[in-house]
């Protein structure tokens, strides 16, 4: 157990998928039960790597790296694999390994044509490592890296599983088909933010001295003043392109629809909930305590464009016909509220933040499974030829009703607290900051939960209610099967406990938020 | 003057063997004039090594090096000659193109 | 700032004379806790056990009447005050609890929830037998039941919004019960959404309290205002006003009142307990949990005009809507809507005591006259009273308690409701006289006129269901025991549940709810008000007399009820006065048609088109690129220095001729020539 300690333990959870890839790789593609026992096998030891993580984590000292190693690496450059995990990415991390297991689950009975659960599994695994990676990383590269490995097997999953269906892009001649425009549209997109991160960071590099790509020193000396002034500036706004359009703030969002949309289920599930949350989490982990006096500047921008994005969503979703297109558009919203919250710089505007990640992740990715479920059944995502689906398929439906629940912010279950913290920290900004720019975004943000409301009542009485259609008489859709109930059973709990005792998240995050809030902006 | 008497032997032998060499078409008379043409060499080589009263006889120890070796090489060469003959029925070299364009 | 208010501030105290409350109060968390897990229980098992998850449902209900008379009877003889709270998370400096409150206010919210609940639970029984969700409906009441107690024992605010959204959720589901049909959906929606635009309140009230506080519990909210704390005082106006727009939306107050009619959707049952008797009274509750809040004259005490004006508005304006309705659900939830319009009036008066005692007393009335009327339903499978009539020989017990039910609401000496409208018209007069001014005096008359019209559309409606022909086509007959005996138990509530609060004979009813930690500084009657009970009675004995006059088959004639149809007024009234037509086409449609178009319009021509004109720009870019300088120009080169080497090749090739004499006599040249040039140039 020491071993665990000495970064071993995090190391396991980042590169397991990644071992478990390359051992797929290794079986004939005939073998298709072991190749999934194996994909299997491997996720789950990840996430009871996490798990012990939780049960040795020090709690009463959240704020400090635990678990954490720091090996010289690329020493040309001195460049480190530097790891570790405080209370704010503890939870991040086994979001991410729990939903790669769940997506394993699911896909063990959902595997998206064409059939290929070799290659599949394998790109599943390389997601897992990327995601894991991101949250455990304490050096500026190796952050990199691992927010850039994600890109390549969501590319391949989005271009080779997506929806085939042909679209016409207003302003071109011929039709291409979805998949390939949303998953070239997703890949360069990041590609663009990433360009301008990775400047970024090498202007940190540069100007610290010693040179370092140490997050932690990094911030040591951005909190001394190092990086403030114009430099600060220019470093803040290729961060901020690079992490927005990760999250993605409005209005660099737009490949989230089409990539959401067009991405196999599983897919789709894990974009919305851990790819989303690298960007924020980036904003946490990077922009805020390397450079907090930008983060002042900037922070009433980021307040307007989350508010813009909470409303702005609100609205498209309202507008769709697509269900998939609805519940991506859902997530701009929701991602809105969590960059309120973090543009508030305050504790509870950050730990609002964190929660709201984890609930949008779990909310959010349930929608997706049950999208994709309805999808498989009905093969259609029109909402005008659903309908009545809580008489064709009532666990669906029942899960479903309490998902879009979940997502409109009920008290109660997890996405409440997001939300209503969020609103509660922008009442109550950093000393400094705008009042009349966060309370006018709070009201914003208040009647943005109207409009939830809204689209999701209407998205249900749509999809749920009345009497089903005549096109799916006497068609066997089954309900729910084993493997779905086995993936979905631990979201609902999740919903539920967090909703419930959201201590869960809070306790985690509460020390490390107001730690860092207090180092950043002596707040 | 002793010289010039043997490098116009060699000479007219080297001549003699160059005219061979590109005229004839059969393989055994070709080898035959690669030897003339050795035996030139050889002439010269010694011719050269008594003028210059070399006391190391490098020009003597050389044509018998070159001696050993065309020994050598015409064993070799007419080998290929006789595998040649056997399986074309002819030693004539201008039938011998396979290394052509 | 009247003398009164000024001095209400220094009789804060902390009184020593409330007991504890032992080990009832202790436990009391289980009263919101029994139904929530019942809930969960109907869910999983409900439809496996014998009676199909109405027992559970049924024993939910029983415990917390157990528990809540239980403890109404240890508060009528000695005031108990208890408060415990779990903390289930500490975020930055606010700690968020889980808390339960067991004081004078709660208790009674606790009884009326249990009695009334238990009554409809029994009679949902019978009611909603053969139901297509049965068991889905008792669970999702349950549910509701839960969420109730949930806010009624919060302690703290962001547990009463838990409840608050909650009891939003089972309405939601409830009055969407029969989800097959969309109309019924339209309506759920509307309730929800209705009540969310009003929470939006509620949420910014309970940040900005919570923020300056700095805490989120009750009690150090009115402890900061018994302490004059100057930062709470600063935003204390907004803050009230944001609380009391979250209870418009609840209570169904003007002009968030367009949920509740519609809201008749659900089943009778769901009617009777949610939309008459308990949810929409929860805005009436959070006044009277905040009351100190809006009494003192530093604080929100100025929302109290507006909150009186909204009252006084809902109570009269609704009341005349009840009067054109066909729909008899549609009659009791104007009605409601008029009631919870008093009950506001009396908050906005200062009469903490008067309003929660017109919420005691209606919730045992209404909630009778609405299961009284769930029978009629039931019986002639209709809700329109123009396919009723005559029903008093068929439907006996039905008939008795609908008419006690009615003689109670419309305030007939010496039912509940005299009582309490009674000291509520005591209450606004007083304000009146004490600060209230112009404006109370006005709301007192309004007030009256609304007595009338109270005694007016209910004799309508006891006329048309019960007296005259019968004009249906179902066979009436009167509905099974398990339903009359409800009736019948809520019948001698209402009968009875006035004489807890009879000024100057027996003040029960005071004392119970001024059992908290604090000094409601309300004013409440030392002895009846003769006067204005008497003109209350009048006014109700006319209205009834009008009724009579016009409804009663023998009395009326075509014409003078045709003379009743005032030509402007009527119509307006059969619009509603055309404010759902308003919020459809000034607010809903418009954001939900175009504005939600034009913005999925920019995403895909604007923000989308500026992605994809990169997208088609760097092609045609590329293309240029490719084709101009890559092909043309770089390549060009490239290929012809590859072609040039080709050819030469080609040429050249043509010397191998395989012929070994060639290759030697090239070699024999080639030595020539270097030769030759070596003894030329040299």
């Amino acid at each position: 157990m020491e071993m665990f300690d000495d970064g071993w333990g995090l190391s396991l959870i980042v590169f397991l998928p990644l071992a478990g890839a390359g051992l797929i790789l290794l079986l004939p593609k005939a073998q298709e039960g072991l190749i999934k026992l194996v994909g299997l096998a491997f996720a789950l030891l990840s996430f009871a790597a996490s798990v012990v993580a939780i049960l040795r984590f020090d709690f009463g000292a959240a704020e400090q790296f635990q678990f954490g190693t720091d090996l010289s690496w690329i020493s040309a450059i001195g460049s480190r694999y530097h790891i570790g995990i405080d209370g704010i990415s503890l939870p991040l991390l086994v979001l991410s390994t729990l939903m790669t297991v769940l997506a394993i689950v699911y896909s063990l009975n959902h595997w998206p044509e064409p059939h290929n659960p070799k290659a599949f599994l394998v790109l599943l695994l390389l997601l897992a490592t990327g995601m894991n990676g991101t949250f455990v990383a304490l050096d500026l590269v190796l952050f990199f890296i691992f927010f850039e490995l994600v890109l390549l097997p969501m590319y391949f999953m989005i271009g080779i599983w997506g929806d085939r269906a042909k679209i016409r892009l207003p302003g071109f001649r011929r039709e291409v088909e979805t998949r390939l425009y949303a998953s070239i549209k997703f890949f360069l997109f990041t590609l663009f933010g990433s360009a301008f991160m990775l400047l970024g960071f090498l202007a940190l590099y540069f100007k610290s001295d010693p040179h370092t790509f140490d997050m932690v020193a990094l911030a040591e000396a951005g909190q001394m003043g190092l990086f403030d002034g114009t430099f600060g500036a220019w470093v803040f706004a290729a961060l901020f392109i690079g992490f927005a359009v990760k999250v993605p703030m409005w209005p660099l969002h737009t490949w989230l629809p089409d990539a959401h949309t067009a991405a196999p289920t599983v897919g789709s599930v894990l974009l919305a909930a851990i790819l989303l949350k690298l960007g924020s989490y980036g904003f946490i982990r990077i922009s805020l305590p390397i450079l907090p006096q930008q983060a002042q500047d900037w922070a009433p921008i980021i307040a307007v464009l989350a508010v813009i994005a909470i409303i702005y969503g609100a609205l498209a979703c309202l507008a769709q016909t697509d269900l998939k297109r609805l519940i991506a558009f859902s997530s701009v919203g929701h991602m809105g509220f969590v960059m309120l919250g973090i543009s508030t710089l305050t504790d509870v505007g950050i730990n609002a933040a964190v929660i709201g990640m984890v609930a949008h992740g779990i909310i959010t990715g349930m929608l997706f499974f049950l999208a994709g479920s309805m999808q498989h059944r009905y093969h259609t995502r029109d909402m005008a030829r659903l309908g009545g689906n809580m008489k064709t398929l009532p666990i669906i439906g029942g899960l479903m009703a309490f998902t879009a629940m979940a997502s409109l912010g009920l008290p109660g279950l997890a996405g409440f607290w997001g939300e209503f913290m969020a609103l509660l920290a922008s009442f109550n900004p950093l000393d400094g900051l705008s009042l009349v720019v966060f309370r006018t975004a709070m009201v914003v943000g208040a009647v943005g939960t109207v409009l939830t409301a809204g689209y999701m009542l209407w998205m249900l009485q749509k999809v749920n209610l009345g009497e089903p259609s005549e096109e799916w008489a006497g068609k066997d859709l089954h309900d729910a099967d084993k493997f779905e109930l086995a993936a979905w059973v631990p979201l609902v709990l999740g919903i539920v406990a967090i909703g419930v005792y959201p201590k869960i998240v809070f306790g985690a995050t509460n020390d490390a938020v107001t730690e860092l809030v207090r180092r950043a902006f002596g707040g | 003057m002793l010289v010039t008497q043997f490098l116009i032997l060699g000479a007219l032998l080297f001549s003699i063997g160059i005219y061979g060499v590109l005229v004839r078409r059969n393989a055994v008379l070709v080898l035959l004039s690669i030897e003339l043409m050795l035996a030139a060499v050889n002439i010269n080589l010694v011719a050269f090594g008594a003028f210059l009263q070399d006391t190391m006889l490098g020009g003597q120890a050389f044509a018998l090096f070159v001696i050993t070796i065309a020994a050598a090489e015409v064993g070799i060469g007419l080998a290929i000659v006789v595998l040649i003959f056997r399986n074309r029925s002819s030693a004539n070299v201008d039938e011998l193109d396979l290394m052509r364009w | 700032m009247s003398p009164t208010l000024a001095l209400f501030a220094l009789q804060a105290h902390e009184p020593g004379h409330l007991s504890d409350g032992g080990v009832l109060a202790e436990f009391a968390w289980l009263i919101p806790l029994v139904p929530l897990v019942l809930m969960v229980a109907i869910v999983f098992v409900g439809k496996r056990l014998p009676y199909k998850g109405w027992e559970l449902a049924e024993a939910a209900m029983l415990f917390v009447a157990v528990y809540g008379v239980t403890l109404l009877i240890m508060n009528a003889s000695g005031g108990i005050y208890h408060e415990g709270s779990v903390e289930i998370a500490r975020i930055g400096a606010y700690t968020i609890e889980w808390g339960w409150v067991v004081d004078g206010l709660s208790i009674m919210m606790y009884s009326v929830v249990g009695v009334v609940g238990l009554a409809v639970f029994t009679y949902s029984k019978g009611y909603m037998k053969g139901d297509v969700r049965y068991t889905w409906f008792f669970a999702a009441f349950t549910l509701f039941a839960g969420a109730m107690l949930v806010l009624v024992s919060a302690a703290n605010m962001i547990q009463l919004l838990v409840g608050w959204e909650l009891v939003g959720l089972a309405s939601y589901l409830l009055i969407g019960h029969y989800w097959e049909d969309h109309s019924n959906n339209a309506a759920a929606i509307k309730a929800f959404f209705t009540n969310k635009i009003a929470d939006v309140g509620l949420v910014i009230g309970i940040i900005i309290i919570g923020v300056t506080v700095g805490s989120f519990r009750f009690n150090d909210v009115l402890t900061a205002v018994f302490d004059g704390d100057s930062a709470l005082a600063q935003v204390a106006f907004w803050a009230g006003l944001a609380l009391f727009i979250g209870a418009m939306g609840k209570s169904a107050q003007f002009p968030f009142h367009v949920w509740l009619p519609d809201a008749m959707a659900g089943p009778t049952p769901v009617s009777s307990l949610m939309h008459a008797a308990t949810m929409v009274t929860a805005g009436v509750y959070l006044l009277g949990r905040m009351f100190p809040f809006y009494q003192s004259d530093v604080f929100a005490a100025d929302v109290k005009t507006i909150i009186i004006v909204i009252g006084a508005i809902t109570l009269f304006a609704m009341g005349l809507i009840a009067l054109v309705q066909d729909d008899i659900k549609k009659v009791l939830a104007y009605s409601t809507l008029s009631q919870l319009g008093y009950m506001t009036v009396a908050m906005g008066a200062g009469a903490y005591t008067a309003g929660l005692f017109h919420l005691f007393t209606h919730a045992f009335f209404k909630g009778l006259l609405f299961l009284a009327a769930g029978s009629v339903i039931h019986a002639v499978h209709s809700n329109n009273m123009s396919d009723m009539g005559g029903l008093r020989k068929p439907m006996p017990w039905t008939y008795k308690t609908f008419l006690v039910g009615s003689l109670a609401l419309a305030g007939i000496f010496p039912l509940a409701g005299f009582w309490s409208k009674d000291e509520i018209l005591a209450s606004i007069s007083y304000d009146a006289g004490h600060g209230g001014g112009t404006i109370a005096s006005v709301v007192l008359w309004i007030a009256i006129a609304g007595a009338f019209v109270t005694a007016f559309y209910m004799a309508r409606a006891v006329y048309l269901t019960f007296f005259g022909e019968y004009k249906g086509h179902a066979h009436p007959h009167e509905s099974p025991k398990i339903m009359t005996y409800p009736l019948i138990g809520l019948a001698a509530l209402s009968i009875v549940a006035g004489f807890v609060n009879v000024p100057g004979v027996y003040t029960g009813f005071t004392e119970w709810l001024a059992a908290r930690p604090f000094s409601m500084g309300d004013h409440h009657a030392e002895s009846i008000n003769f006067a204005l009970a008497a003109i209350g009675l009048l006014v109700a004995l006319a209205g009834i007399a009008a009724g009579t006059r016009l409804w009663r088959k023998d009395a009326a004639t075509q014409a003078e009820r045709d003379r009743f149809r005032i030509p402007v007024l009527y119509p307006v009234l059969e619009h509603k006065y055309y404010i759902d037509d308003l919020y459809r086409v000034a607010l809903v449609d418009p954001i939900r048609g175009p504005v939600a178009r034009f913005v999925n319009w920019t995403n895909t021509y604007v923000i989308d088109a500026v992605v994809n004109a990169f997208g088609g720009l760097s092609m045609v870019l590329a293309k240029g690129v490719y084709r101009g300088v890559d092909q043309r120009g770089i390549d060009l080169a490239i290929n012809a220095v590859a072609g040039a080497t080709g050819e030469a090749g080609e040429a050249l090739r043509h010397t191998t001729t395989g012929r070994v004499q060639q290759y030697a006599g090239a070699l024999f040249a080639g030595a020539v020539l270097l030769v030759l040039g070596l003894l030329i140039f040299t």
